[in-house]
This record gives structure tokens, C-alpha cells and sequence, in this order.
């Protein structure tokens, strides 16, 4: 590993007027799982790491009206046992608790999680389909934006090397509601997806009333599929035929862009898509 | 780019005992434990956080001390696999993997008896699926997994 001088701010304020001394020289960490793994192999070489470690004001979980506030160091296993979590939105709990191993969500946080953007993480797929937020910090300020709007590309973010993630807000999940989370992989359970599928459903009165499904592993970015969502929302449950979740889960096919890698190929990839897209479907909408 | 490495200095408590070091702000926490503090019992395997032989408990939580920066262990309270046991007297998940052959050559032992250990505090009697899901990042080269689920079934029982 190459040498960098290593901060431990004390408080939130202390560490936004560290990164706005050394900014583009800087990286942050927050659960270091992803960061120390990316030093230790030479991939990145800052000059300063600030490691967000003895702030306490932004771990904490809490509810406001119909909403999840998640602080942006809250691990994920804080997350994956929240009793909150698991009454709003259990589908995220169900997310993060397949993240890993219990040693690393000992340690990951949410914030970091999302900062470091890789597709194949558990939870963007469901962050997606639950339409989650996140408030961004700096010295100069804070912003929310939807989280659609900060994956960028593969382990790249929209957010300015001086912001912090400090809140991630997920409203709960639609009251009655069906949902899964899919990950599929043929190694070992600790390992990143080859495909997975976040979906929620809700049939209200014979139709379908919600159709949510956005999907992980097979794009830069995790990706939800507004055209499968469009075309099943207001159908009729009778006819839902497992041809007609077939046929419709097909155009799947044309949003997701899979890379070859140890994983699987990327013509598996896309056809595992729409197998588990209609699998996960199938579990939502009944 | 500068010649001396940037250090810092760190107190870190390990089962019980504090050690104050000035280190390089690149140490991993494995490598300050090993050879910086002489304890050789903690394992470096696979370096990425994925094997479990580096496996510690730092603050109450299991951790991988392979991907964690010793600065950040700065004030910390550490238990590696020498503080398990109490002076001669094993604890009793050491005693089980030895009753039922829940080692083999030994390498990941010690991060399969502290995941195993955090297992029982949190959960005292776990399930056999429960079993392989805390452990499942915990991996064994010789492959002696079921002797290894036995071991902690066993030491489960004695609870």
C-alpha cells in the first residue's frame, strides 16, 4: 500500500471541512470494507483518507410519518435487524441481511454501500424499487436526490468528492404489498449476484394495483424496468398467465447490457434476466 | 512521493492488555497484530475479506482484520484467539472442535472458533441452517465443514 495521512474527524462538521481543505486528494471512508480492499490492491492512491469512524450523529434509524430516515453510517447489519426496517420496509432488511458475510455488514455501512456504486450489490435493486433518497452533505451545504440519480455508472456516483452521504429516506412499502428479492448465483452464498431481481406487487380487486422490479448485476448501474412496470400496472390478475409474464418480462432482454466474468457470461446473464424477472414477478402478483 | 512512510501512533487494547505503536497509516489491522504485537495466532489468507482465518472481534463485533486499516483500531478493544481461552482452561467451543474433529490442518481455525464464538453470544442455540448462514464466510481449505457445524452444535449443547 502506498502512504496517505489518515484522519478521524470527531464530528460531522470536522470531517466536511477536511474534505473541502483536501478535496480531490482525499477519499473518504466510512465502513472501509470496499475502500481498504481497493488500496490494498494499488486501484486508488489518495493522498488523504478521512475516515468518518468516530462520527455519531448520522448512525441512527428513524421513522417520520410513513418514511425511513437512515443515517449514512448505519451499518448494514443495523439495517438487516432493525425492527423499524423490518416493519416498513422488510424488503430492505431482506436485502442487506444477503450482503456479504455478518463480519463484513458488521463493518459496511449504507452511506458507503452506496457511494461505492458497484452494480452487483445486494441492495440497489431494492433501494430503486422503494424509491429511496438520499441527502448529500457538504461544507457548502446539502441536497436530496433520488437514488436513480446518483448511480452513474460502474463505481461511479453523481455526487461531488466533497460530499458525504448523510441520510438515505425510504418511504415504506406499500401497505398489503407482495415483494422478494431474488439473488442468484451458482457459487457460494457470500458471493456478489450473477443476476438479482428486486420486485414488489399488489393486486387490489382482481387488478394489478403496484408492479415494481428493478434488477442488479446486469448493467453499469442497477436498473429498474419502468417498461415491465408500465405494461402490468391495471391488468387484469386472470389474465396474468405465466405466457403472458413470459412475453412481458422478454423486454428485459433489451434494457439490461451484462459483462462477461467469472460470474457467467453476458448472453447468460441476459437470459437469467428474464427468468428470474417473470420467477420474481410471479411471486409478487399472485 | 515521499520515502519515510507517513506514522501515526495507536493504543490498542488486545485481550485485555494495552499496546501503544507507531506505525506506517498503511498497516492492516492483521499485520499489526501479528507483527507488530507478536500475537501469530490471527491468520492472513485470502487478503480481500473473504476467507474468515483473519477473523477478530473489535468493539463487540466480528470483523475481517485483513481489509481494516490499524489506524482505525486507534482506542479500540480487540479479542483475537488467544484471548479465548482462559489461561489453561479452554473455552468450550476450543474443547468442542477438538472432541469432534472440527479441525484439520489448522490454518483457519482460529477465525472459524472466534465467528463461531460471536455465533453462541448471539444466538445460543442456533438451527443447522442458522449454523451455515453465520458461517458460511468462514472457509475451511481442507474442507472439514460438517465436522465443524458438529463442533458448534456440540458446544451449543453444553450451553
Amino acid at each position: 500500500m502506498h502512504d496517505f495521512e489518515f484522519h478521524a474527524p470527531a464530528s460531522l462538521n470536522e470531517a466536511l471541512t477536511l474534505l473541502s481543505k483536501h478535496n480531490d486528494d482525499a477519499k473518504i471512508m466510512a465502513g472501509g470494507t470496499s475502500l481498504t480492499t481497493l488500496l490494498k490492491q494499488s486501484l486508488i492512491a489518495p493522498a488523504h483518507i478521512i475516515s468518518l469512524h468516530k462520527i455519531t450523529e448520522i448512525n441512527s434509524i428513524e421513522v417520520s410519518g410513513d418514511t425511513l430516515n437512515i443515517g449514512g453510517l448505519v451499518t448494514q447489519r443495523q439495517v438487516e435487524l432493525s425492527d423499524i426496517v423490518k416493519k416498513h420496509a422488510p424488503l430492505l432488511a431482506d436485502a442487506y441481511r444477503r450482503v456479504a458475510t455478518v463480519r463484513i455488514r458488521n463493518v459496511a455501512t449504507v452511506g458507503g454501500g452506496i457511494a461505492q456504486a458497484d452494480p452487483a450489490m445486494d441492495p440497489p435493486p431494492s433501494l430503486l424499487i422503494l424509491n429511496a433518497s438520499i441527502t448529500a452533505t457538504s461544507s457548502k451545504g446539502s441536497r436530496t436526490l433520488p437514488i436513480e440519480e446518483v448511480y452513474a455508472d460502474y463505481y461511479e456516483t453523481t455526487l461531488e468528492p466533497d460530499e458525504i452521504i448523510t441520510q438515505i429516506h425510504v418511504p415504506a412499502q406499500p401497505a398489503g404489498s407482495n415483494w422478494t428479492y431474488i439473488k442468484y448465483l451458482p457459487r457460494t452464498e457470500d458471493d456478489y449476484a450473477t443476476v438479482s431481481v428486486a420486485a414488489i406487487g399488489k393486486i387490489t380487486n382482481g387488478e394489478v394495483a403496484e408492479a415494481r422490479i428493478a434488477l442488479g448485476a446486469v448493467s453499469s448501474t442497477a436498473i429498474r424496468a419502468a417498461t415491465v412496470e408500465n405494461a402490468l400496472v391495471g391488468m387484469k390478475q386472470s389474465s396474468l398467465t405465466r405466457e403472458k409474464l413470459k412475453e412481458i418480462s422478454q423486454t428485459i432482454a433489451e434494457i439490461v447490457d451484462p459483462t462477461d466474468d467469472p460470474r457467467g457470461s453476458a448472453w447468460y446473464k441476459k437470459d437469467m434476466s428474464v427468468v428470474f424477472a417473470r420467477r420474481a414477478l410471479e411471486e409478487v402478483l399472485k | 512521493m515521499t520515502t519515510t512512510p507517513v506514522k501515526q501512533s495507536i493504543t490498542v487494547t488486545i485481550n485485555g492488555k494495552a499496546y501503544t505503536k507507531e506505525i506506517p497509516t498503511y498497516r492492516t489491522l492483521v499485520d499489526f497484530i501479528r507483527y507488530d504485537v507478536g500475537l501469530t495466532g490471527t491468520k492472513e489468507a485470502c487478503s480481500v475479506g473473504v476467507c474468515g482465518a483473519c477473523t477478530i472481534e473489535m468493539d463487540g463485533n466480528i470483523t475481517a482484520s485483513c481489509i481494516t486499516l490499524a489506524v482505525k483500531a486507534d482506542g479500540a478493544n480487540i479479542t483475537t484467539i488467544e484471548g479465548v481461552a482462559d489461561g489453561e482452561k479452554l473455552h468450550p467451543i476450543q474443547e468442542a472442535f477438538i472432541n469432534h474433529g472440527g479441525f484439520q490442518c489448522g490454518a483457519c481455525t482460529p477465525g472459524q472458533i472466534m465467528a463461531a464464538k460471536a455465533l453462541l453470544e448471539h444466538n445460543p442455540h442456533p438451527s443447522e441452517p442458522e449454523i451455515k448462514e453465520w458461517m458460511m464466510g468462514n472457509l475451511c481449505r481442507c474442507t472439514g465443514y460438517y465436522q465443524i457445524i458438529e463442533s458448534i452444535q456440540a458446544a451449543a449443547e453444553a450451553n
